[in-house]
């Protein structure tokens, strides 16, 4: 079990250096001049050159990939006038839209994000996985059709659309809910019941997005399990039904959805833009997008990086679990 | 001045969709419906009142560009920084043409000048005081200007005062590598006592008053600068102060206790606190203030299409909304270099194919704006009507004249090229109008988009990239930085300012008779002087047929019922925020 963790703990940080190395060429080569978005309207060279020298892209590549290495080791310090600004280690850069270190706008969007994905994980996976279950050992009836029937319009209808949907419906029509606080979705202090409220509406839009994926999946995985020889074996030997369904048929038929919880999971931990967009929540999809908008290269580079560790870190997770949900698999 | 571009593709889903689900299907904007729009603050005031008390709750899509009245761009924050920036001299808080006039702020007149425009005198009023008391000086305002040079550090916001005071011999470097042991090291700039600052010019220039106005020409206490982290808690000089600043999230200003209203006949100060809020989407700006829950959008660029829909199928919201014009023309740069528009005739075949209705259409209507006919907006001081291509009664386009221009420029068949756009949807919208119109004469057209955070730095700001990519056609916008002819035709019909980056010449249009009348305007007595030699440089540009101007910018504008004082200022093209009050609640 060690050796496996730190074989894939190795793999993780291999890849994420393939990454830094990449989303860095990336941003790097893509051609225009940086400078020219932090300019005001008709700047000179000197103007140009005082902002590229700022910015630190008037350096080589290697040397610029070097130093943003050695802030990511070390910690930088940052020119912002009178003063130096220092960015400790971690360092992913400096946003010089914002001003500020772009860990610490990381940090700060995080929470909300992960609020956002846990709430709604936790509703999709159990309304998602119960239904998908229930369909395949309803298979054809009146509850399969319907909870099929629902789940392809989850599928189908974007969050955009049921999350304005849901805020017409139930914020400004109903008005059941407040509107949502965007600036302090936690409360200052932390309010357990201003946060329920702030963030049930986004639960629910991305959940029924994902728990229709889920549904379908778990249904048709279940149906195959449920055919299987080994299935019929376990009946025969007379096991009671119960026992059947949920020690050896969803056992088996969840392995999965754990790969796509996973991995649904960590991309979501790297930010919902469209959920986040839509509910004006500042979480790190609704800052990238801000980011790619504005063309806050540090900042854009940061979020990529911070998403593709939690896709890394998603990945190991599920190849752990995988091990204990399905004994044919062996960590070796 | 600019306009924040707000986060593009997701707004074009959510604009669709949010039409779908408020269920508005009237209100296109094509003026089919009865229902006038109210005006009542585009030159008059809704709900005048001096009551006091109150929080202003202001929202928007998007976080300031900075709070730094020296990096700030976006007009809106211009607008905002009168909070908690004082300047020499400021917009007269008034509705209409009338808030382009300049008035007294931290001076007590608009300035004197002498030596043929090119020296400015400034007294300060008495009692003028930052808010932690200190007497503001014009050592201060010094400081404030000469930290616009620091362009290393305090880059972004306009860069006019360099233009006019900066020594091209020994150019000065700004505060921060300035070897003045009291860091007031820039000669052009003279402060023989604490009252008095003299501003020596390098050329004259009737306007510069009006660089004045601007916000990087404040004060800032040389003790409290941080430099380029001075963004997150300026020092206020006004009636407000900042009491807080997440960015992206939340701004709140409360009084300045050390503001002396007798010192500002500018300002009523009546709010007790006032928020701006960021961050939201912008359909969900309008619907909170509609639902009372805010106050007023600051962007100021209009209402969205569901919220349109809304206003003009309710006689009530419609009695309350505002359609001024904005001041910022929208229109298509014709390039002169790139073939076959090299050749005059052949960019009149492009101005006289267009078809400006249709064009209107693209940008919503009569609510988004009037069909234009020259690049010299309307709402802005010294404007003279010219129609060269006789817009106004032909207004789906010539397609006879645009064949006879195609002949005489070689090309009897047409020709094919490419149109730059802004990948937004109103901005592909626009140019596919324009397709499709040129499409009738022969000339086909290949739409060549791009991001919009791009688009003016590297796509068409660059005349380089404009050649190789054979960008023939540009669609821009552009409105003055202050209201005068200078601030909107300096950077676009200039020859010698087509830069090699970050261009704003995208036509590169090279007369020199308009150089030669530019100069001219710039020797005038008085902005009011100069209006003939400006008038002759927009007659000489449209002649040139380097611009398709197509649209005088319109905004449907709504702000909750309660806001007090609310009108458009022709000083920004928005509604005013200075003297906005709410009834003391």
């Amino acid at each position: 079990m060690f050796r496996f963790l730190l074989k894939r703990l190795i793999v993780g940080i291999v890849t994420l250096w393939v990454v830094t190395v990449v989303v860095f060429g990336i941003f790097t080569i893509i051609p225009g001049d940086p400078a020219l978005v932090y300019a005001g309207k008709d700047p000179s060279a000197e103007v140009l050159a005082g902002i590229r020298a700022k910015l630190g892209v008037d350096k080589p590549l290697p040397e610029q990939y070097a130093t943003f290495m050695k802030g990511v080791a070390v910690g930088r310090d940052f020119p912002t006038g009178p003063k130096m600004v220092h960015c400790d280690a971690p360092c992913l850069g400096y946003s010089y839209k914002k001003d500020v270190p772009v860990l610490g706008l990381i940090t700060r969007a995080l929470p909300i994000t992960a609020t956002m994905a846990a709430g709604a994980a936790l509703l999709w996976l159990l309304g998602g996985v119960s239904v998908g279950v229930l369909s395949a050992l309803r298979r054809g009836t009146f509850f399969d059709r319907i909870a099929m029937t629902i789940s392809l319009a989850g599928v189908s209808l974007p969050v955009y659309f049921t999350g304005l949907i849901g805020l017409s419906v139930f914020v400004y029509q109903l008005q059941w809910l407040p509107a949502i606080d965007t600036n302090s979705p936690f409360g200052n202090p932390f309010d357990p019941v201003q946060t329920f409220q702030s963030f049930i509406l986004p639960w629910v839009v991305l959940a029924f997005l994902y728990a229709a994926s889920y549904a379908r999946l778990t249904r048709t995985s279940m149906l195959e399990t449920m055919s299987e020889d080994y299935i019929r074996t376990a009946r025969a030997k007379g096991l009671p039904e119960r026992t059947v369904v949920t020690r050896h048929g969803m056992r088996a038929a969840l392995t999965p959805i754990v790969t796509m919880f996973g991995l649904d999971l960590g991309a979501l931990l790297g930010g919902a833009i469209l959920t986040e967009y839509t509910f004006g929540l500042q979480g790190l999809g609704k800052q990238a997008l801000d980011a790619i908008n504005k063309f806050d290269y540090p900042l854009i580079m940061g979020t990529t990086l911070f998403a593709a560790f939690f896709i890394i870190v998603a990945n190991i997770v599920v190849d752990v679990l995988y091990a204990f949900i399905d004994p044919r698999v062996r960590l070796s | 001045m600019r306009r924040p571009r707000t986060a593009a593709r997701a707004v074009a889903g959510l604009a669709v969709l949010a039409t779908l689900a408020a269920g508005c299907g009237g209100g296109s904007g094509n003026g089919d419906n009865k229902i006038e729009i109210g005006n009542k603050g585009v030159d008059g005031v809704h709900n005048p009142s001096d009551v006091k008390g109150g929080e202003l709750r202001i929202l928007n899509a998007d976080d300031v560009d900075s709070l730094d009245p020296a990096r700030a761009y976006y007009a809106f924050v211009w607008n905002l920084s009168r909070f908690y920036n004082r300047t020499l001299v400021t917009f007269d808080p008034k509705p209409g043409a009338d808030g382009q006039k300049l008035v007294a702020d931290l001076a007590t007149d608009t300035g004197k000048s002498s030596n043929g425009n090119k020296t400015w005198t400034y007294t300060l009023k008495d009692g003028v005081k930052f808010e932690d008391g200190t007497p503001i000086t014009s050592k201060d305002i010094k400081y404030g200007v000469e930290r616009v040079f620091a362009q290393d550090v305090i880059n972004g916001g306009p860069t006019y005062l360099i233009d006019f005071l900066q020594d091209p011999k020994k150019p000065y470097p700004g505060p921060y590598k300035d070897k003045d042991p009291n860091k007031l090291g820039l000669k052009a700039v003279q402060t023989p006592d604490d009252k008095t600052i003299v501003f020596n010019l390098n050329k004259p220039l009737p306007d510069f008053p009006y660089l004045l106005q601007l916000p990087g020409s404040g004060p800032v206490p040389k003790a409290r600068d941080t430099g380029a982290q001075y963004a997150n808690h300026p020092v206020s000089s006004g009636p407000y102060k900042i009491a807080s600043y997440v960015k992206d999230k939340q701004i709140k200003f409360v009084r300045n206790t050390n503001w002396d209203p007798k010192t500002d006949t500018v300002r009523k100060a009546l709010p007790d606190t006032i928020s701006f809020t960021a961050g939201l989407s912008a359909e969900d700006v309008d619907a909170r203030i509609q639902a009372g829950d805010a106050d007023v959008d600051a962007a100021n660029v209009g209402v969205q299409i569901a919220t349109q829909g809304k206003i003009l199928k309710d006689k009530k919201l419609a009695a309350q909304a505002d359609n001024p014009i904005t001041g910022f023309t929208r229109y298509f740069a014709i390039n002169n270099k790139v073939a076959p528009l090299d050749n005059i005739e052949c960019r009149k075949a492009v101005i006289y194919g267009a078809n400006m209705a249709t064009l209107q259409q693209s940008r919503g209507g009569q609510y988004g704006g009037d069909i234009a006919t020259q690049m010299f907006p309307p709402s802005l001081q010294g404007y003279k009507a010219y129609d060269p291509y006789a817009i106004k009664a032909n207004k789906s386009g010539q397609v006879d004249k645009a064949k006879e221009a195609l002949k005489a420029c070689g090309q009897p068949n047409g020709f094919a090229m490419n149109i730059a756009t802004q990948d937004t949807p109103k901005g592909v919208a626009a140019a596919e109008a324009l397709q499709a119109g040129l499409k009738r004469v022969g000339i086909n057209a290949t739409l060549q988009k791009a991001a919009p955070a791009k688009y003016y730095a590297d796509f068409v700001g660059s005349p380089k990239s404009v050649h190789e990519k054979k960008l023939g056609v540009m669609q821009a916008g552009w409105g003055p930085d202050f209201p005068t002819p200078f601030g909107f035709f300096s950077s676009i019909a200039d020859p010698r300012k087509i830069l090699p980056a970050g261009n704003s010449n995208y036509g590169e249009f090279d007369d020199p008779k308009a150089a030669a009348a530019i100069d001219k305007a710039l020797t005038e007595a008085s902005v009011e002087a100069s209006f003939p030699e400006w008038q002759e440089v927009d007659k000489l540009a449209m002649d040139n047929a380097s611009y398709l101007p197509f649209i005088v910018d319109k905004a449907l504008m709504y702000a909750n019922p309660r806001v007090t004082n609310l009108y458009v200022t022709g000083g920004y093209g928005q509604y005013d925020f200075v003297n906005m009050g709410v009834g003391g609640k």
